[in-house]
């Protein structure tokens, strides 16, 4: 388990370097001159740009930058934006709203798509089975952009149950915009569940079960549930890794100030250290998630080895 | 050989439960007629009405796209009166008057083209890149394998819309619907690529692979005469549902401000241009955001019926 882990951890490393290097050169092709828009209508004096220039390492080549760009960030360095803000008050600033936000994001995955999987999976073929197919469907095709315009029309205008921007409100105002990011992956939760809750019921193990004569209620949520939650936590598992990075959409919808609205402001003004950093730490969830399942798989599926 | 000595191989197979073949061995040996997977597939799929509602809504949308003029009750998308800006929904007009006072349904029906365009452009890329860099990291394995593999963790680890987002804004791809086509791709390919290999891996081992190897067949024929046809299964659901996917990465990349830029017509830019006016108006985004998910629905329901239909275990 211990070298599986460390193999693991080595071969993120090309992963980060690469994810982080492909954005940097991105970042290095947008067009304009981001010193040159910095003075807007009045031209900055040329010193004042040349100056500005060697600060921010722009006149290396693109390998170079990025050598310097890694060194500092190796050091705890993200680097400043071009007006000297530091990059990690940025994300010091953004990065809780997008934590609370997929919090929220991932108690709706896992507690709705379980219990619609659950209840589905039980009676397969049932009324509630095909309730949860059609609706899971219906969720699937619904682009989150859509989705976001229909709950602030009908929860934030109509009904005038939840604020329909910013994050006035606490928690509360991360309900609306959670339920919105997590309805893809809480379809999906609900059919994953609903699949291995049928398979499973199928199984030796669980005939066994009933046949020395537990009560129904044993039988589904000792044997059966159990069992059927290893590819379920995985899955949501690696879920908070992608929502960690992935909520550009949602943050815009609903005007939150999370990392996803930040990276995307940085794209536009062409900070590209902003960016940089912000995406390589996504990156970095990511992966960090991702490697986090697969050793939490092997602990909860004991016939699952890692050698 | 000659069609007895196939048969004969074919019940020594069933009997010895050792078919290479991707199906559950259902194959009635005595009858003359063989159920294929495809045949199989096919007839599931003509019984399923999830997959004719696909079918229905999917065609309505490729009518739409090639024949907009059908759709806009004579109006002209371009031909706008500002005295009619933001009316509702009428008898007339039925979907209303966009701000500028242009009719509304002729230019969300307008708005179709580019979204089949852009989906289906950037489905055969993904395919292309997919299939090339899966079948060959499956099939040679060792340090080719290691190398793709790893290339493809990359780009998966960049979050899909923000990798778009900043390919499009580096202007290397130029502006338009291939750019947009193409950025969607670069960061899409990945699950076809793993989708591909893991196939390829599964069928590489097969008898008929070693049969063709033993006969001297070289290894591009291999590939592609013998592995990437019994690998094309769960790749073509995959690409169903993922036409669906990218429309909406469209619509969204558009809305961003990043995608196709006006005077295209195009969902995105309608939601763009409807989402300050969702109190006052909210036609404006409501019939585009509708059409939209008509549209990604019909893709995803055709590529589930396909799914359940090529899936022999889901078979009773």
């Amino acid at each position: 388990m211990g070298r599986y882990i460390a193999r693991r951890l080595l071969l993120t490393i090309p992963v980060l370097i690469g994810a982080s290097f492909l954005i940097f050169a991105l970042v290095y092709a947008l067009p304009g001159d981001p010193i040159r828009a910095l003075g807007g209508d009045r031209p900055l004096a040329p010193a004042v740009v040349a100056q500005l220039r060697d600060e921010f390492n722009l006149n290396d080549p693109l390998w170079l930058q990025y050598v310097k760009y890694m060194g500092d960030l190796l050091q705890g360095d993200f680097g400043t934006d071009f007006r000297g803000r530091p990059v990690l008050d940025t994300v010091e600033r953004t990065l809780p709203v997008t934590i609370r936000l997929t919090i929220v994001a991932i108690a709706f995955e896992a507690v709705i798509g379980i219990v619609a999987g659950v209840l589905a999976g039980i009676r397969r073929n049932g009324f509630l089975d095909n309730v949860v197919l059609v609706s899971s469907t219906l969720v699937v095709s619904i682009p989150i952009l859509v989705l976001g315009f229909v709950a602030q029309f009908v929860f934030g205008l109509q009904f005038g149950w939840f604020p329909i921007a910013g994050i006035q409100e606490g928690w509360y105002s991360y309900l609306l915009p959670g339920l919105v990011l997590a309805a893809g992956s809480l379809a999906y939760v609900a059919r994953l569940t609903r699949t291995s809750v049928a398979e499973n019921l199928r199984a030796d193990f669980v005939r066994t079960a009933k046949a020395k004569g537990l009560p129904r209620r044993t039988v589904v949520v000792r044997h059966t549930l159990r069992n059927s939650l290893i590819p379920v936590v995985t899955f949501i598992g690696a879920d908070i890794g992608t929502l960690m990075g992935g909520a550009i959409v949602t943050e815009t919808v609903f005007n939150l100030p999370g990392l996803g609205r930040a990276v995307f402001d940085a794209i536009q003004g062409q900070e590209g250290a902003v960016v940089v950093g912000i995406v390589t730490l996504m990156v970095f969830f990511f992966v960090f998630f991702n490697l986090a399942v697969d050793v939490l798989y092997a602990v909860l599926d004991p016939r699952i080895r890692y050698d | 050989m000659t069609e007895q000595q196939q048969a004969d191989l074919r019940h020594d197979e069933v009997t010895a439960g050792t078919t290479t073949g991707l199906a559950a061995p259902s194959v009635d040996v005595t009858s003359a007629r063989q159920n294929s997977l495809w045949s199989d597939a096919s007839r599931d799929l003509r019984r399923n009405p999830l997959f004719w509602i696909g079918v229905v809504l999917g065609f309505g949308f490729l009518l739409m796209a090639v024949f907009p003029q059908l759709f806009a009750r004579g109006a002209d998308p371009r031909e706008c009166s500002l005295s009619k800006s933001n009316q509702p929904p009428s008898a007339d007009a039925w979907f209303g008057f966009d701000q500028q006072g242009c009719d509304y349904l002729a230019n969300v029906v307008y708005g179709a083209r580019n979204s089949l365009i852009i989906g289906l452009l950037a489905v055969v890329v993904v395919l292309v890149l997919g299939v090339v860099v899966g079948a060959l990291s499956g099939f040679f394995s060792g340090a080719v394998d290691s190398l793709l593999s790893r290339i493809t963790d990359i780009f998966y680890a960049i979050p899909f819309i923000l990798g778009a987002i900043v390919i499009l804004r580096s202007g290397i791809l130029g502006r338009g619907v291939v750019a947009v086509a193409v950025a969607l791709a670069v960061f899409g390919w990945m699950t076809a690529m793993r989708l591909v290999r893991s196939q390829v891996i599964a069928v590489k081992g097969s008898d008929y692979v070693a049969a063709a190897r033993a006969m001297g067949a070289s290894s591009l024929r291999i590939l592609v005469r013998h592995i990437l046809p019994n690998a094309v299964a769960p790749v073509l659901v995959y690409a169903t549902i993922t036409i669906g996917v990218l429309i909406a990465a469209e619509a969204t990349l558009t809305f961003l401000g990043v995608g196709l830029q006006r005077p295209a017509i195009s969902w995105g830019l309608q939601i763009e241009a409807g989402q300050s006016l969702l109190r006052t108006a909210p036609h404006l985004v409501f019939f585009p955001s509708l059409i939209l998910t008509l549209t990604v629905m019909a893709f995803v329901m055709m590529g589930d019926a396909l799914r359940d239909a090529l899936d022999p275990r889901q078979r009773a």
